[in-house]
Parts: C-alpha cells; sequence; structure tokens
C-alpha cells in the first residue's frame, strides 16, 4: 500500500480471467491507464480484447481479477454500473437515435427539467459546452443526428460520454467506417482529450493509426498479455511480432495437390460495398487464401463474384466463359458456390433440417414429374453425414440443434452437393472447435486433389500458411499483394494486412511492378 | 436417449396438438347434456363443414404466405371484391363459368398486385397488403355503386347448398372443393421444389438467396397463388348470400389468420401446414356453432376465440424454447 504512487492511476484492471466452458477467454490479464492517458489495446481477432473490454462495461463478470478506479474498488455487476462507474463504450456501431436531435441525443437520459417540464435553455448550454469541450461548436444542437456524417455521430457520442462525466472512454474500431479524413478529425479530437481528466482506451486493428495517437499499448495473444509499455520506440515489426508471436501446429493436414490452368479469373471486379475494383486469377485445384482484416474487402469481393451483392463494373470469368447473369442462381448454375461468413444469420435455415440445408441449392436430383421424393433426399444427405463426420441424429433433424462445428458441415456439404467447381469459403473455420477444424482442413486439401478451385478467406493466419498455395492480402478495399504462401510469413502478412505493405518498408507497389 | 425422446414427443405434439384441441372442443359441446343431441348429429357436422368455406379457402393461400413468411390483411377485402364480380358477372348475362372465372382472376390480380409491391418496392407485407385492404374494399363498394348487387339464381349459388343437388355428393360442392384443394396444398409444399422454396424463404431468407433460390419470385407466386384462392372464396360467398355484397367479410383476415395461426403456423416464417391450418379452421367454427347452440351471446364467443390464440401461440412458443 504504502508504495502506491500519490495519484493512483484511472483505471487499474488486475490478473483478470474468464474462461466460457472449456475455452480460457482470458488469463491473468493486467492493464493500466494514467490520467490523461491514450492506451491501446493489440491483438488479433479472438485474443480477446473485446472480453476484457466487456469485463470493464460490466457486460460479463470476471472469473478471477480485480478492478480499480481512481484506486478505488470497481466490480460492476451490469452494463448500467459500469457508465455509473466512469466507463463509456463508443462502439463502430454507434448508439445514437437518428431521428432525435444533437442535444436531445446528447442528454438523453438526463434532460435537465424543472417540475417535469424540459428547460431548454439549460440543455442548449450545457451540450454547447460540451460540443466547445470537443473542439466542434460548429455543430448545431439542433441537427438530427441521422443527417450528421459517421465522423460527427461520433463526436456526438463523445460529447455525451463526456457529459456524463466519464473517467474512462473506450473507443473500439472507431475508424473501421470512416474515411481518412474523417478519421484524422477524431485523432485530433482524441489528441485533445489527454488534456482532460479522463483516459483512453483505444482499440484497433490498423497499427500505423495506433502508433500515431496511443501513448501506450498492451498486446493480448491467446486471452494472455504478452507486452505492455510505452508506444514511443516501439515499432510496428515489435508489435506485430508480439500479435503472431509463434505459434505453428501440426493442425493442417497436408493434403498434396496439383495446380491446373487457370479457372476463374476477376477482372476488375468492383461490387456496390468494395471500395475499389479487385482483379484475381484462381487454377483448377488451386488454394487461394485471402487474408486482411475485417472489413478489408475480402468477404466483399466474394459477395460481388457471387451475385449477393450488386455488382457495379468488370468482369467474371469462369472456365474461359464470360458469366452473364448477375445473381446468385446464375452463379450457382455455372459452378461456383459461397459458404457465407455468417453461418447463423445467412448461412443456415436453423428451424429447416439437415436434409433441406443440404440439397436447397440443388434440389433436381430428388424431383421425378414435378414432385420431390423424400426417401431419395434423405438417402443421399445420409451419404454426406457419413462422409463429413457430422454428428447429427438423421437427416431430418433440425440444423439449429447440431453444435457450431457440425452446423458449418452442413453448409459445406451442401456445396458439395452442389457440386460446385469453385468454392468460395468465407471464414469456413470461425467459431468451432479444433477437431471439426482440423475435418474441414483436410477436405478443403480432398476437394482441391479433386481439381475444385478455392477462395479461401480468414483472418486465422497460421490455417493460411498452413493449407493455402498462395495468399493474397486485402488493406483498405485494395488487393494490395499476392505471393505463393511460402514466401509469406505470418509477420509479413499482418504488416500487409495493418499497414497496406509487405515488411521491410519496401512499397507493395514496387513489388508488383518488378 | 432421453434428448431423442423429448424431440420425437415435440413432433408429435407439432402435428397432434391442433388436433388434440379440436377434439378437445368437440368433446366440450358433446359432454354438455343441453346441446349434445343438436350438437353431435351428422346435419349439424355438415352445416360447420359448410360454414367452415369460406375461411378455409382464404387460410390455404394464407397458410403458403406466412409460411413464406409474409401476411396478407387483404385477404377479406379481396373476397368480398371477388364476390362482387361474380355477382356483376352473373347479373350482366355472363355465363356462370365465366363469372366464377371473372371473380377467381380478380382475387388473383388483386393477389399478384401485393406480390408485385412486397417484392419491387421492398415494402414490408404488412403495409402494402393493408393499404390494399382499403382498396379492393373501397373497388367492391365503387363497382357494386355502394349497395348489394342483386343476381338471378344459377348453378354457382349451389355450391354452398347443404344438400347438394345430386345427393350422391353427400356435402355441399363447397366442401369438396376445400378438400381437394387442400390436399393439393399440402402437396405442393410438402412434395414439390416451390414448397421447399417457400420454406426456405421463410425460415432465413439470406439462406434461400445463397441457395440461389429467385426469393422475389417465389414471394410473387406466394401472393399471386393466395389471391387465387381469396378470389374462389369470393364465389363460395356470392353462392352463400346469392347476392355481391361489398360489405361482407368484414374482420375475416384476422379469422383467416387465426386459423393458420392456431394450426402451428409461426407469422416468424418457415413453419407451418396445410393440416394444421384446416383443423384451426375447424376448432374457430366449432366453437362458433357449439356457443350459438349454448345461446352465448356473441361476445362470449369472441372472447372465447380470442382466448383460445393466445394459447395456441402460447404453447407453441413453450414448445419451441424446450428444443433449443
Amino acid at each position: 500500500m504504502s508504495d502506491r504512487p500519490a495519484v493512483p492511476p484511472i483505471l487499474r484492471m488486475s490478473g483478470i480471467g474468464k474462461s466460457f466452458g472449456a475455452t480460457q477467454a482470458l488469463d491473468g490479464v493486467d492493464l493500466e491507464l494514467g490520467r490523461g492517458e491514450v492506451h491501446a489495446l493489440i491483438g488479433e481477432n479472438g485474443a480477446g480484447k473485446s472480453t476484457m473490454m466487456k469485463i470493464l462495461s460490466g457486460a460479463i463478470v470476471p472469473d478471477a481479477g480485480r478492478m480499480e478506479i481512481d484506486g478505488r474498488p470497481y466490480a460492476p455487476s451490469g452494463p448500467g454500473d459500469g457508465l455509473r462507474g466512469g466507463v463509456s463504450m463508443i462502439y463502430q456501431e454507434l448508439n445514437l437515435a437518428p431521428h432525435l436531435s444533437v442535444a436531445e441525443n446528447i442528454m438523453l437520459g438526463r434532460e435537465t427539467a424543472r417540475s417535469g417540464w424540459l428547460d431548454r435553455p439549460a440543455i442548449r448550454r450545457q451540450v454547447r459546452e460540451v460540443l466547445e469541450l470537443v473542439r466542434h461548436p460548429e455543430i448545431s444542437p439542433d441537427v438530427p443526428v441521422g443527417r450528421l456524417s459517421v465522423g460527427a455521430k461520433q463526436l456526438v457520442e463523445i460529447a455525451r460520454a463526456l457529459l456524463n462525466k466519464s473517467r474512462i472512454l473506450v473507443m473500439d474500431e472507431p475508424t473501421s467506417s470512416l474515411t481518412q479524413e474523417d478519421s484524422q478529425r477524431l485523432f485530433e479530437i482524441i489528441r485533445g482529450l489527454r488534456g482532460q481528466d479522463v483516459g483512453v482506451i483505444y482499440i484497433s486493428h490498423f497499427l500505423e493509426e495506433v502508433q500515431s495517437v496511443a501513448d501506450s499499448y498492451t498486446v493480448l495473444r491467446d486471452g494472455r498479455s504478452v507486452g505492455s509499455g510505452a508506444m514511443a520506440g516501439t515499432s510496428l515489426d515489435d508489435l506485430i511480432q508480439l500479435m503472431v508471436g509463434r505459434k505453428f501446429t501440426q493442425l493442417f493436414p497436408r493434403v498434396e495437390h496439383a495446380c491446373g490452368g487457370p479457372v476463374l479469373t476477376l477482372d476488375r471486379l468492383k461490387g456496390r460495398r468494395m471500395a475499389a475494383p479487385v482483379s484475381l486469377d484462381l487454377a483448377k485445384g488451386e488454394i487461394l487464401g485471402l487474408a486482411g482484416l475485417i472489413g478489408s474487402g475480402r468477404t466483399e469481393t466474394l459477395r460481388a463474384l457471387f451475385g449477393l451483392d450488386e455488382v457495379e463494373g468488370g468482369a467474371v470469368v469462369v472456365s474461359g466463359a464470360e458469366l452473364a447473369g448477375r445473381r446468385p442462381w446464375a452463379r450457382i448454375g455455372r459452378g461456383l458456390g459461397l459458404l457465407s461468413e455468417d453461418r447463423q444469420g445467412e448461412g443456415l435455415a436453423l428451424n429447416l433440417s439437415v436434409a433441406d440445408n443440404m440439397t436447397l441449392s440443388r434440389l433436381a436430383p430428388f424431383r421425378r414429374r414435378g414432385l420431390l421424393r423424400p426417401a431419395r433426399q434423405r438417402r443421399s444427405v445420409a451419404g454426406l453425414i457419413d462422409r463429413l463426420k457430422i454428428k447429427a441424429k438423421g437427416p431430418g433433424q433440425p440444423v439449429g440443434a447440431l453444435s457450431g462445428g457440425n452446423q458449418q458441415k452442413v453448409a459445406l456439404g451442401r456445396l458439395l452437393h452442389q457440386e460446385a467447381s469453385v468454392l468460395l469459403l468465407d471464414e469456413p473455420t470461425r467459431g468451432i472447435d479444433v477437431v471439426s477444424k482440423s475435418q474441414i482442413y483436410e477436405w478443403i486439401g480432398g476437394l482441391a486433389r479433386e481439381g475444385k478451385a478455392i477462395l479461401f478467406v480468414s483472418s486465422y493466419l497460421p490455417e493460411l500458411l498452413g493449407i493455402c498455395d498462395r495468399i493474397a492480402v486485402f488493406h483498405r478495399g485494395n488487393l494490395v499483394e499476392s505471393r505463393p504462401a511460402a514466401a509469406w510469413d505470418a509477420a509479413g502478412l499482418m504488416a500487409a494486412a495493418t499497414v497496406g505493405r509487405a515488411p521491410r518498408g519496401t512499397p507493395v507497389e514496387q513489388r508488383n511492378a518488378e | 436417449m432421453s434428448r431423442q425422446n423429448r424431440s420425437g414427443l415435440s413432433r408429435a405434439l407439432n402435428i397432434f396438438g391442433p388436433f388434440i384441441g379440436l377434439v378437445l372442443v368437440i368433446a366440450l359441446f358433446a359432454l354438455i347434456p343441453e346441446v349434445q343431441g343438436r350438437f353431435l348429429r351428422m346435419a349439424n357436422f355438415k352445416s360447420v363443414a359448410t360454414q367452415s368455406v369460406i375461411v378455409a379457402l382464404g387460410a390455404l393461400g394464407m397458410t403458403l404466405i406466412i409460411v413464406s413468411g409474409g401476411i396478407d390483411l387483404s385477404a377479406a377485402s379481396n373476397i368480398a371484391l371477388a364476390s362482387v364480380i361474380t355477382a356483376y358477372a352473373v347479373n350482366a348475362g355472363a355465363a356462370p363459368a365465366w363469372a366464377l372465372l371473372f371473380g377467381v382472376l380478380t382475387g388473383g390480380l388483386v393477389g399478384l398486385a401485393n406480390g408485385a409491391l412486397v417484392t419491387r418496392l421492398r415494402l414490408v407485407p404488412f403495409i402494402v397488403t393493408m393499404g390494399m385492404m382499403g382498396i379492393a374494399r373501397g373497388a367492391a363498394k365503387w363497382i357494386a355503386g355502394n349497395q348489394k348487387i342483386d343476381a338471378p339464381m344459377t348453378w354457382i349459388n349451389e355450391l354452398m347448398a347443404k344438400s347438394p343437388r345430386p345427393s350422391w355428393l353427400l356435402m355441399a360442392p363447397g366442401i369438396w372443393i376445400v378438400i381437394l384443394f387442400a390436399a393439393a396444398m399440402a402437396v405442393l409444399l410438402k412434395f414439390t421444389v416451390f414448397g421447399r422454396h417457400i420454406f426456405a424463404v421463410g425460415s432465413n431468407e439470406a439462406t434461400a438467396r445463397l441457395c440461389g433460390i429467385r426469393t422475389d419470385r417465389v414471394k410473387v407466386l406466394v401472393y399471386a397463388v393466395s389471391g387465387l384462392f381469396c378470389g374462389l372464396s369470393g364465389v363460395m360467398e356470392f353462392s352463400r348470400l346469392t347476392v355481391g355484397d361489398p360489405t361482407v367479410a368484414v374482420g375475416l383476415e384476422l379469422d383467416i389468420i387465426a386459423a393458420v395461426v392456431i394450426g402451428g403456423g409461426s407469422l416468424n416464417g418457415g413453419e407451418g401446414s396445410i393440416l394444421g391450418t384446416m383443423i384451426g379452421v375447424l376448432i374457430m367454427s366449432f366453437l362458433r356453432n357449439g356457443c350459438t347452440m349454448m345461446g352465448w351471446p356473441n361476445y362470449i364467443q369472441e372472447i372465447i376465440i380470442g382466448a383460445i390464440i393466445i394459447v395456441a401461440v402460447a404453447i407453441d412458443r413453450l414448445r419451441h424454447r424446450k428444443e433449443c
């Protein structure tokens, strides 16, 4: 007690532990946030950042560890406690009521009133004060929030947090939906907050951004804190090394396969949700990995290619013929098949049976004279259930009753049944157990050996390095670099994904020109 | 093992739940001495069935719509419009077969318009069909000059006769028509590609699109088919009333929706069956019939049916929670 500094830090989290079932999400993590400090929390997807912040906000109760705010014990039992304790979360999906005005949003739930009537002058005064504080007095308190830019909306959220007398602001990927210009403006505001009596925890995948805005950092990997310190004097490479560590396993059964001639070509394909046109080639029997951060354009490219998003330009060539129809049914007809990253929301119809889910994209083989023959359907699906080692009671069981790994196998089984020759797999192993993962890797290798072409989107670098023939990296909507998998390492991929260029300072454009 | 048993039980409940409800309702009135004698008579059963025809036809189409995740509030107005068109045609001297066809097609057109608006303008079915409810009702009143259209008697009026002309039919032709179409729709839902697509769209539209199902086309077809059934139902309404009445069937869309829901249909889509819906229709008809025989006033019937809808949906909810 005696060796504690006179002024305690705003926030001290020590020895935080949390497990979900058998998964240890956090294991003895420490984090300290000083007054006026901007502290970056860094780590790969699934490293434990969001669990950590949910514990801070009170949404999750930790299994172990203690928290102090301003030296006083802090043990929230719900998000309300977190708010009262002075913790404000600012998410990428903003928590604003678009039809209400700036002032109404800022004051929401804390309206100044005199005997039940709104005290409008007082409200306007307070709102103006707090907008001065974030250095944007030009925002009118009376404008509906829905009419503001994303950047301005974020300001409104920050203003609300300041008015709430928040001590700790948590910003979770605040720039992922911002333009470059808006991001810069946000950084200015964050730097401005250093003068105030608050601390900021800043979570972002964009390491350069983190480096320019944060004073200190903590890196999480697999639920442990693997490094922390002052940002000054820490290089990007240092951070990347900490993030990826050295964790290679024999999880990836290597199935020998050979690449043949080209089967799929994207020529400046541009979808409605894509930031930039993308060109790439895929050969028969090739597994092409697509790396990049969430929102970097990988998923958007697959969706445009499959016709789920509107195509604005460019061409798709499959086996030498340009595709005319731009809707999914036309693409399926040409041998394309897509596995959605959102298994529960899009990939599967959870209250339909395993059989229906697996065969929905190709019911024709079970039809005779216009009528379906369920017995045939069940027999065919039972074969797939065996082949993919799916643990289900039978073809008639609703798919929602299966475990995550088995659900994913059903979604993959659909592509098998569809006899797709070009498979677009979006995060096929996300959130599933290790055994199923390994089976899925083996299965993907087997498909490549059969001569299928595979686009494999993943945020998990070891699996990309483990099973792909070639890996292409997306950064902010652009496909920045593509190399054989053997020419990549985890640090290089992470650098290209977070900074937009390969390591050792070689600009990507130059590499491509060579 | 126990999990398997429970899922077997819940599946049994799924199929037999509404059926048990129907048996309970019939048993209830069969056990009350005052009405027992009249209630259990064959003639009474026939009359209940005849009274069910109009709601049943509407509910066939509504089942498709609700399974596909939609709703049709314009069903009853559409029925009224079709009955007016049929009467108008008969009155104008058209052959009864043509009049019948006009009535059915009118319903189909209204349904087609619903489907086109839902898919083209990306509007919520609730809003589109609520608007169509007013439009169809208004059109019916306009065409009928805001009064009933009298029409000469034709064979159309025998479709709903309690004692059919060729006596070997035993029941009103309308009942046979319902049975025929119910069988056809049950097969359509369970054993055709189109039926699987309807379930897929209702269960998860994004998945359906991912699987290459032309979701818009499925929806338009579903609304159009449902409209045709409303048209046929309107013809039956005309047959029963022998006049074209634009103010008939007000609020009947709620009875139709209730029948589907009592029969196991989920307003979230992806669930429902023709058999269940038909049982739902009969439950409501028998209740009305029994209450009338008991001499209970109308408002008691309304309260009972309202309560049954809530109980049916609550049981459904409970069953789903157990499964998860």
